[in-house]
């Protein structure tokens, strides 16, 4: 088992048809992701990658029996993007567009809670992030494939290249990978550290947790609440931004300190006081995580 | 981006909030003649500058004719100002704002924010105002009055109507503050702000409901649908920022002296701090973005070396779609096109490593390898302190 995608997702592109969506969408293909279909508004009916492309969403999943939605849509369509693969049914969306205005995202997000409320079980992953990669069986998301080794460490994180970062230290360590979730880095987004956590813990692959934070919110407090009450899985973590100046917006929307929220010391201490093994030196954390779990890991080849 | 209270104020008053009259503004070189009185003042000079403590730092004065207000806001362009929320360093005064002085009674304080774990905007609201929220949340965190906003309705009459009693509004101006209250959270969602401020809002000694100060954070990537904000400097960042965000580069400039250009956020975050750790000090943040092209990591070289406190560089860069031996003609192609005169120290790590590496090795160009980030920091560290 896995979390959120394995061998039989089933996924539709918003935004096939275009640059990023096209070569994402090729690159997913190449790992062997199945891409049933594409959605671009006006080219419904013809075919790209090989992929049949279709006006909606609605079509895309009732025609090819798409599950999951991966969306490239450019920053002002995102947010109707995502809300129309939600009314589609799509089970899991997972937006990578960067720049979606915050407005945008919290009408998003009241409407996912109404819809949520209403039984329905809709996970976003995202915006802004760079997807969902379950090693060997799906890659949704513009991460490259080849670093990632199936294994038993889930990882979830908030940046890009820092997840890449991560994965690449556990693989040449021998420590295989679950699933790695990027939940991106915009103030408001889709699922947040303790939702991922909730999954992993209950995921009989994974087997232990690393957690890539940054500075601004409280994702990092929330989710060391979570793991110190409910959580039996090893959590090893990383957060950076601790030498960024306040009130400066490093990169990502999200990645800022406010006054006195969001700084790096307290999402420090609390990952601590839950007992997770905090590194401090980014270079360390696969080392950190080998350390403590070679003995009951079965090491992967790199 | 931040707004100067002026520029707040100008977005207040489509939406009707009570304000005193605005005499004007005044930039660095214009004549104070250019502000037109008329009434009676006194009048209030406030140097419009993007930190709080403005009045303790001699940045607010008053004056009762309009001759000292012509003086004292002459006197205020281009002076030096330093507040307990600049970390130290002095602000240029480059605009003044004249107005109409308040006769303040009562001070409250009335802010929207973003509620970044419910996703929502949330009105917050305090009977005492006239200090920061921090503090307020410090000294007297029980006077603190949250409200959440559904961003479909906007804020409710009878939430409204809540907030009056909570902050002891007197039946007087009862309704006149919650159409004020209401107005600041449509305009929070329709002008797609992060932050606004109303801090203090003023009940007069003649019992009258009156704007003092406006704080407004928008949202830079709904600029595409607010036209009218695109044309406004961005106060908060320097000549170099302004300059890369043109070109598309992510840059924010620091007191170090080590150039840093990274792809992406995070591990550019990550590497700032991993060159504290190894005993330096970053001279900037610097996303490069996913492509790192030759054209980009040229405009990255280009900006970071226009810092003249840089001593070396560091590139770290995890190639991933984009492999590492094409990064590494970037660089080569790149350091031809630009005079970098520092030493060079490259961290290249993911797919087509070893062949990226060699590139850069038989390149002729004089670069520093490493192959952890924590090597490449202690090596780029050791080469600032040489140089």
């Amino acid at each position: 088992m896995s979390i959120l995608l394995n061998k039989d997702s089933k996924i539709a592109v918003h935004g096939l048809t275009g640059s990023q969506g096209s070569f994402h969408a090729r690159q997913c293909l190449d790992y062997g992701s199945k891409i049933t279909a594409g959605v671009t508004p006006g080219k419904g009916g013809t075919e790209h990658l090989g992929v049949p492309v279709f006006n909606t969403a609605r079509e895309a999943a009732e025609q090819t029996g798409a599950n999951v939605s991966l969306i490239f849509v450019p920053p002002p369509y995102a947010a109707d993007s995502i809300l129309e693969a939600a009314d589609a049914g799509m089970q899991v969306i997972i937006c990578i567009t960067e720049g979606i205005p915050v407005m945008d995202m919290v009408k998003v997000k009241t409407r996912l809670k109404r819809l949520n409320a209403e039984g329905k079980n809709i996970i976003l992953v995202g915006p802004n992030c760079p997807g969902v990669i379950t090693p060997g069986e799906c890659k949704a998301g513009i991460m490259p494939g080849y670093i990632h080794k199936k294994g038993a460490v889930g990882i979830v994180s908030r940046s890009g290249t820092l997840t890449y970062e991560a994965v690449w230290q556990l693989t040449c360590h021998g420590m295989g990978q679950s699933t790695v979730v990027g939940i991106g880095g915009d103030p408001v987004q889709g699922m947040n550290f303790v939702d991922t956590l909730k999954l992993f813990q209950h995921d009989r692959q994974t087997k232990a947790v690393v957690m890539i934070g940054e500075i601004g919110g409280s994702a990092e407090e929330d989710a060391a609440r979570y793991i110190k009450e409910c959580m039996t899985k090893p959590v090893f973590s990383f957060v950076a931004g601790k030498t960024a100046p306040p009130g400066r917006r490093m990169g990502h929307a999200g990645a800022i300190v406010e006054g006195n929220a969001g700084t790096h010391a307290s999402k420090v201490e609390a990952l601590k006081t839950a007992g997770v093994t905090v590194v401090e030196n980014l270079s360390e954390i696969g080392k950190a995580a080998a350390a403590k779990l070679k003995a009951t890991l079965k090491p992967v080849k790199k | 981006m931040k707004l100067l209270e002026y520029e707040g104020k100008e977005i207040f008053e489509k939406y009707g909030l009570p304000m005193q009259k605005r005499i004007g503004v005044l930039k660095i070189g214009d004549s104070s003649e250019k502000l037109k009185f008329d009434g009676q003042g006194p009048w209030v000079i406030k140097a419009q500058v993007l930190a709080g403590g403005r009045g303790k730092a001699g940045g607010v004065k008053i004056a009762n004719t309009a001759d000292t207000a012509r003086e004292l806001a002459q006197k205020m362009i281009g002076m030096q100002l330093i507040t307990h929320q600049t970390q130290g360093r002095a602000l240029t005064v480059e605009e003044v704002l004249v107005e109409e002085a308040s006769d303040i009674g009562r001070e409250i304080y009335l802010s929207v924010v973003l509620d970044r774990k419910e996703g929502a905007p949330v009105v917050i609201a305090s009977a005492e105002g006239g200090m920061s929220i921090e503090e307020l949340a410090k000294t007297r965190p029980e006077l603190i009055v949250k409200t959440p906003v559904d961003p479909n309705c906007g804020l409710l009459d009878f939430q409204a109507r809540e907030l009056a009693f909570n902050l002891k509004i007197p039946a007087g101006i009862f309704h006149e503050f919650t159409e004020l209250a209401k107005s600041l959270v449509k305009l929070f969602i329709e002008q797609d702000a992060n932050l606004v401020e109303i801090n203090p809002l003023a009940i007069t000694r003649t019992g009258k409901l009156v704007v003092i100060d406006s704080k407004i954070v928008t949202d830079d990537n709904a600029l595409f649908r607010h036209k009218e904000l695109t044309s406004k400097p961005d106060h908060e960042a320097s000549e170099i920022e302004k300059e890369a965000k043109t070109i598309g580069i992510n840059y924010i400039g620091l007191d170090g002296d080590i150039g840093c250009m990274v792809n992406g956020a995070g591990l550019a975050m990550a590497t700032l701090d991993t060159v504290k750790l190894a005993g330096g000090n970053a001279a900037n943040f610097l996303d490069v973005g996913g492509g790192a092209t030759v054209e980009q990591i040229t405009k990255a070289f280009q900006i970071i070396l226009k810092d003249a406190k840089v001593k070396a560089i560091l590139i770290n860069i995890f190639g991933g779609i984009m492999k590492c031996d094409n990064i590494a003609v970037g660089v080569v192609e790149a350091s031809k096109k630009v005079k970098i005169g520092v030493p060079l120290v490259v961290r290249l790590e993911g797919t087509n490593v070893e062949r990226g590496r060699e590139i850069l090795s038989t390149s002729g160009i004089k670069i520093e390898q490493a192959n952890s980030l924590w090597e490449a920091a202690q090596k780029a560290v050791k080469a600032a302190a040489g140089n």
